[in-house]
């Protein structure tokens, strides 16, 4: 089962001839996903590593491969035209890569997709995997930058905010005999398309997943949000993680929505909630993996 | 990014928003020059970023930052005694900001005193107008205490302000007639100002009304999407890289995400959530860290030499932790990095590294085939402790 993606899952990358895009789209050819069409306007007719056709449009692409998909690569400025090209499209999910989005073009992309069916991922974020069955996880759906090989299929939902502390979370999992249903980035950008609760939803209704592993960061109150829906409706164990408790107010830590202002969004705050709910949440980032494993008892 | 008070006003005349007449002055003689133009009542305001100016402190021993004069003499004297001079408030620190520029204005007759903002609000996506009838104080402590005092407008992304959004705000406000419509001229300039130039946050406090019916803004803050700033070369021309730590003006330039810190500990890791929580985990294990540095997914060998530069060039820092969880990024271009670094400047603070992930191996190799003295570590936890214990 897992979410959002799974084994057949055919996916389209927007930018593949971009050098960034390319080499993603590479490794996820090289981890067995079916990579099935590249979208660079001009550049259609050509292909992408000897095997994937490459389409000046997304309709184009969608048409001709069956693509429901769309991996997003472009670079900032053009990046708020090419999620709405894959909206128009009507693929079921657009996952965006891109990072340094200006904040007004992902709050008009928004408002333009409010009564849409196509769910957007990002942006900013790593993209989302579901691990596969072969050796190193092969197999798999691998959308975005993670890298595939410290994942194993099993059990565990991971849902995080950044990129880098979900690799760290998914190879404590993997080095713990823990595999993963899906590990979902929903970036660090103020404006997204998918939260924390959102993907909770998801893992909750999911029937192979058993645990979920939730990673935050200091700004907004996504987690806090998502910690009171979890408390009333989350049926599953849950574990978790706020990275920038010692971030000083005021500063954008890195990620354009990592930022403490007028008192909201502090760590502290955050685990508080997520304690609150009946969360286990890591006193450190060694210590996400262990979280997991009492969350579990 | 920030900009001066005179970029603001700038800002807001080319907008059509109200402002007091006034105009910028680099010298004694241009802040003359532009009193004359001027009424009898004038302030001379130093320019720098910090809030707390009136109540600061020049290192020349002159008091305050903020100035009531009478003439186009006393105007030129006052500037003359901030130019070029140190002016500490208590948003500086003990370093204090030179003032480069003063500005010089008319000295508003105020009538009452209020509170207007609009910002970028993630939780309704949307840009949120707030107004209160509490102006030149923390609006915060407002909020908290007297919320039925704030009003607020949230505009549809794709709609705009609309007319009916301006009157329930002037009605808030108990603005009527004249003074309402002026309210409204200046809240369509600065809602247009904060939609075309990318602004994360637009904030006048005071917004004021005179005794002869004006509508001014008399101070503003402002924010701008740094993320944004590609297709605003005009905006981004009003960036004070005086006002910046000159570290992070320096990192800003090999494209290196860097906040500097008040710690010895220094960090340098892949990663922006990876790098707070390294940061998190110093302070756990008992040390304080002296920076965030994220170097990126796909940092170049030559941002991890710049970047070790950077570090080893604040005098505070006696360790150094480098942790890398080569995801897509390879541990051998760390690890070359580091090596490269090293090889220039003499280290002679300890160096924690724990590198995992991608081509680990290699990288492990490449640190141990070297002279770097390092202090190798196996997990994030283990480095943080070893990165303190190594200083203390």
């Amino acid at each position: 089962m897992a979410i959002l993606v799974d084994e057949n899952t055919k996916i389209l990358v927007q930018g593949i001839t971009g050098s960034f895009g390319g080499r993603h789209a590479q490794l996820s050819l090289d981890y067995g996903t079916k990579l099935v069409a590249g979208v660079t306007p001009g550049k259609g007719g050509q292909t992408f590593a000897d095997t994937v056709p490459i389409f000046d449009t997304v309709k184009d692409a969608v048409g001709e491969t069956g693509a429901t998909v769309s991996a997003i690569f472009v670079p900032p400025p053009f990046a708020g035209d090419a999620i709405l090209e894959a909206v128009d499209a009507g693929v079921d999910l657009v996952v965006a890569i891109t990072e340094g989005i200006p904040v007004m073009d992902m709050m008009r992309v928004r408002a333009a997709m409010k009564d849409s069916d196509t769910r957007l991922i990002g942006p900013n974020c790593p993209g989302v995997v579901t691990p596969g069955r072969g050796e190193n996880s092969q197999g798999g759906c691998r959308i975005g930058i993670a890298p595939g090989y410290i994942h194993k299929r099993g059990k565990v939902g991971v849902v995080s905010r950044s990129g880098t502390l979900t690799y760290e979370a998914v190879y404590q999992l993997t080095s713990l005999g823990l595999g993963q249903s899906t590990c979902v980035g929903i970036g660090g950008d103020p404006i997204n398309g998918t939260s924390h609760i959102d993907v909770l939803k998801m893992f909750n209704k999911d029937p192979e997943t058993e645990a979920i592993i939730m990673i935050g960061e200091i700004g907004g109150t996504a987690e806090e949000e998502a910690a009171v829906w979890a408390k009333e409706n989350c049926d599953k164990p849950i574990a978790g993680f706020i990275a920038g408790a010692t971030a000083p107010p005021g500063r954008r830590m890195g990620h354009a929505g990592a930022i403490v202002s007028g008192g909201k969004g502090t760590a502290e705050a955050k685990i508080a909630a997520m304690r609150d709910a009946g969360i286990e949440v890591a006193d450190n980032p060694s210590d996400m993996g262990e979280a997991l494993v009492r969350a579990m008892g | 990014m920030n900009i001066h008070e005179y970029q603001a006003k700038e800002l807001f005349e080319k907008f059509g928003v109200a402002t007091p007449k006034g105009q910028v002055a680099e010298s004694p003689e241009e802040a003359k020059a532009a009193a004359a133009d001027l009424g009898s009542q004038i302030v001379v305001k130093a320019q720098v970023h910090a809030g707390g100016r009136g109540k600061g402190t020049f290192k020349n021993g002159f008091q305050g930052g903020v100035h009531l004069v009478n003439s186009a003499d006393e105007a030129a004297g006052v500037a003359g005694k901030m130019i070029g001079e140190t002016l500490v408030t208590h948003q500086t620190g003990e370093e204090g900001k030179q003032v480069n520029k003063v500005m010089v204005a008319d000295a508003v007759d105020i009538e009452k005193e209020y509170y207007l903002a609009i910002l970028m609000d993630r939780e309704s996506r949307s840009p949120v107008i707030v107004a209160s009838t509490e102006g030149g104080v923390n609006i915060e402590e407002v909020a908290e205490q007297t919320p039925e005092k704030i009003f607020r407008e949230v505009i549809h992304p794709l709609l705009g302000l609309q007319p009916y959004e301006i009157r329930n705000l002037a009605s808030g406000l108990g603005l009527s007639g004249d003074t309402a419509k002026q309210f409204g001229k200046l809240l369509k300039g600065v809602f247009k100002l904060f939609m075309s130039c990318d602004c994360s946050m637009v904030e006048i406090n005071p917004l004021v009304t005179t005794p002869d019916g004006q509508v001014l803004a008399l101070d503003a803050k402002f924010d701008f999407d740094d993320n944004a700033l590609y297709r605003h070369s005009d905006i981004e021309a009003l960036h004070d890289p005086t006002e910046e730590d000159p570290r992070e003006v320096e990192a800003a330039k090999y494209d290196l995400n860097y906040i500097g810190l008040d710690g010895n500990i220094a960090c340098l890791v892949n990663g922006a959530g990876l790098a707070m929580a390294t940061m998190d985990i110093i302070k756990q294990s008992g040390g304080e860290p002296a920076n965030f540095l994220d170097v990126g997914g796909g940092a170049t060998q030559e941002q991890v030499r710049n970047a070790f530069k950077i570090i080893l060039g604040d005098p505070n820092v006696k360790g150094i932790l480098v942790n890398i969880f080569g995801g897509i990024m390879d541990c051998d271009v760390i690890a070359k990095g580091i090596v490269a670094a090293c090889g220039e400047v003499d280290l002679s603070i300890p160096l924690v590294v724990r590198l995992e992930g991608n081509n680990v191996e290699a990288g492990k190799e490449t640190l141990a085939g070297s002279d770097v003295d390092l202090i190798a570590a196996d997990t994030l936890a283990d480095a943080a402790q070893k990165a303190v214990a190594a200083i203390s």
